[in-house]
């Protein structure tokens, strides 16, 4: 296995692990591990019949995945208590959402932190509610407080005492550092409620979060997993009219159109996912893919050069250059 | 990988590759007479790889990685790679194990019932489990206990027994030469050195016991032993596990069984002989 | 003023185990196994006839315990506020 490409296509063409030997079912394990989609392809893998020592591992991953929702879940409950009385809409994003809403993208998911989003001026309060609740700061650097706060699109981050689990309060979905600034009130605007009171945000939104998501948020590292949560939304969707034919529009409106088509094209060229624009090939695609399939069937990490030139890229466009000096400055003098 | 070695301990199958061939060679022969993974695949992946890629031949420097991963684990040094292949076994048992509740625990088996034996690093459950191993006991593992959820069965995991400073010398004198790797110095964890378990062992290693016996044992203390109530018993074994919580109410019912079925003691003991004794003794008294 | 009222979560929600000193919860809905003491138990227990305030929840405890009031009311309430950050009990 020489690169992810036989994963991805384990997880869009589930007929195609029936070709595998037991060294191409270790590293497709291996690989699907690294790159986080190990409980999403076993609920993919299952009812086939394959191997009985791949199905423990995946039925393992099952409960994995199933430990992860349900931590996840309790996650966003608990922000519920904690934040229910001052009535703001606080809504759920990426992994605890999916679980939240039942949609197909959360089966198997690996989900981490609990990311909410909340209206800006709200902030304070909601910062406030979780402290008294049990939450509590991560990092006592006043440096990295001053940054979260004024650079970020999110608190620094707060860990629960007792429950040792973190949370990332948002109030848009990328840094105001970042070329692209979404609209975030349309976002709040436009989030759909939960039986609970929590919400999410509606189809279009959630498919455009991912996007930037996908090509924000560091440096391609997860593209993978990302790039399947796109697909998985996608085939959700792809039978309401009213959101296939909102995705484009709504895509311009954050000021994502360019990632969106690009985003659009990938997924189908890696998961065969329908996809609601058709545009131009980008002269940029191949390095892409070839960047999210760099990982071996060791689960290493490959193609060195190209990562880094995604990473230094990912930096650029973070933060604006001069600024992108001063804080690697200030990261080296630690 | 350029060099690699899969085997099989007790349930759980490993794939180890390596950068360089003496750790594979040393696990080769260390490793004589187990099994390959089931079906020739691997539950878990282990990669010994330089730290930087010039640590490859300049100082080298292996960087424990695999399917799970410390980011912040310290390197060891060529010479130390069966330690390393060790830890990187550990690290996904210990971060990764789902299908057994994973004890932190030694075991040893006679007539199908297991005694199980934990407690802080130093409190010697891992000499004793050896010693016993070799005195008419199975010997099951001296790290880590498997508790299968759904039956309460405990299954082996007799992995190379990791002998540190004084029990060397103990062990020594107990199994064949043949049965030892070498004799590292100043390692992170003091002088160490890995014996295969014997022929038993590693025969009988898929097959499981049922828990007869708990003991804590603490050495460096006069011969005493103590009930101990199975909340502090309960308490005390989700301390020892890394997984607990990760396995949910399967593990809830696992552990809250066991704890309810099985006597505990805690033993203080002055030195090894006093406590086979009492381990014999104890043994015969709570385990019927 | 009055305090404020509590319910419990549902009993299906919970496993109870009673062992020797202790009594374990595993609280299903969170995955969070709960090592408590009295008196946890009978206050969840006070709570599956309905929610409640701490001087009811106390009025509920004195009918089957040996119990003083005045004492119990403080401690009572102090628990109810840990069972609120573990998620066992919620204001209602």
């Amino acid at each position: 296995m020489k690169d992810a490409l036989s994963l991805a296509r384990a997880l869009c063409d589930p007929g195609s692990v029936g070709r595998l030997d037991a060294r191409g079912w270790t590293a497709l394990i291996a690989a699907a591990r690294a790159e986080q989609l190990i409980g999403t392809l076993a609920y993919r893998l299952k009812g086939l019949a394959i191997p009985d020592a791949a199905e423990r591992v995946l039925a393992d991953a099952r409960a994995s995945a199933e430990h992860w929702r349900r931590s996840a879940l309790w996650e966003a409950e608990a922000a519920r208590r904690a934040l229910g009385p001052l009535d703001c809409s606080v809504i759920l994003l990426k992994g605890t959402a999916f679980a939240a809403a039942g949609l197909d993208a959360g089966a198997g998911r690996a989900i981490g932190d609990l990311d909410i989003l909340v209206p800006r001026d709200r902030l304070d309060d909601v910062e406030r509610a979780l402290l008294e609740a049990g939450w509590e700061w991560v990092k006592p650097d006043p440096y990295d407080d001053a940054y979260y706060r004024r650079w970020m699109h999110e608190l620094p981050p707060l860990i629960h005492r007792e429950r040792d689990r973190m949370i990332d309060v948002h109030h848009t979905i990328l840094p105001p550092t970042a070329r692209i600034t979404p609209d975030a009130a349309a976002l709040i605007e436009d989030s759909v409620a939960l039986q609970n009171g929590l919400r999410v945000l509606s189809p279009p939104d959630m498919i455009c979060h991912a996007v930037t998501h996908l090509f924000a948020d560091g440096d391609l590292s997860g593209g993978l997993r990302n790039l399947w949560d796109i697909d998985r939304l996608l085939r959700e969707y792809r039978n309401d009219a009213v959101v296939w034919e909102a995705l484009p529009r709504r895509a311009e409106r954050h000021g994502i159109a360019r990632e969106f088509a690009r985003a659009m094209r990938l997924t189908e060229r890696l998961f065969g996912s329908p996809i609601p624009v058709v545009s131009k090939r980008g002269a940029l695609d191949p390095f892409y893919v070839r960047r999210l399939a760099a990982r071996d069937g060791w689960g290493r990490e490959t193609r060195k050069g190209l990562r880094l030139a995604f990473y230094a890229r990912s930096h650029w466009l973070r933060m604006p250059p001069l600024m992108l000096a001063e804080h690697l400055w200030r990261k080296a003098r630690r | 990988m350029k060099h690699h070695f899969d085997v099989r301990i007790g349930p759980v199958g490993f794939r180890i590759g390596s950068a360089w061939r003496r750790p594979v060679t040393e696990l080769a022969t260390l490793y004589a007479g187990y099994p390959g993974p089931d079906g020739g695949i691997a539950d878990f992946t282990v990669r010994l790889e330089p730290e930087r890629p010039w640590r490859r031949w300049l100082r080298p420097s292996i960087a424990i990685r695999g399917d799970f991963t410390l980011p912040d684990a310290a390197p060891l040094s060529l010479a130390h790679g069966l330690l390393a292949a060790e830890m990187g076994m550990n690290l996904q048992m210990a971060l990764g194990q789902r299908r057994f509740l994973l004890l932190h625990a030694s075991a040893v088996e006679r007539d199908g019932r297991a005694l199980l034996m934990t407690g802080h690093s130093g409190a010697g459950k891992s000499t004793l489990a050896a010693l016993l191993g070799e005195r008419g006991w199975r010997f099951m593992g001296d790290e880590f206990a498997l508790l299968e959820p759904d039956t309460g069965l405990l299954h082996a995991f007799p992995r190379l027994v990791s002998l540190k400073n004084g029990a060397i010398a103990q062990m020594e004198s107990e199994a064949a030469a043949e049965r030892f790797g070498p004799r590292l110095g100043a390692t992170p964890k003091g002088d160490i050195r890995h014996m295969r378990p014997n022929p038993r062992a590693i025969a009988e290693m898929g097959v499981p016991a049922r828990p007869a016996l708990i003991l804590f044992p603490r050495y460096g203390f006069e011969a005493a032993d103590r009930p101990m109530g199975a909340s502090e018993v309960f308490v005390r074994l989700t301390q020892a596990s890394t997984n607990y919580v990760a396995l949910g109410e399967a593990g809830f019912d696992a552990l809250s069984t066991l704890v309810r079925r099985v006597p505990a003691r805690a033993v203080d003991y002055p030195d090894t002989a006093t406590a086979l004794g009492m381990v014999e003794m104890l043994w015969a008294e709570l385990a019927g | 003023m009055p305090g404020p009222v509590y319910r419990a979560e549902p009993a299906a929600h919970r496993r109870h185990i009673a062992l020797d000193t202790l009594d374990l919860i595993y609280h299903r809905t969170s995955g969070i196994t709960h090592v408590v003491a009295e008196p946890v138990p009978q206050i969840l227990a006070a709570l599956e006839q309905g929610q409640a305030d701490v001087t009811e929840i106390v009025r509920r405890l004195a009918a089957t315990h040996e119990l003083n009031r005045g004492e119990a009311e403080p401690v009572i309430a102090a628990r109810l506020l840990e069972l609120e950050v573990a998620g066992l009990v919620a204001r209602a």
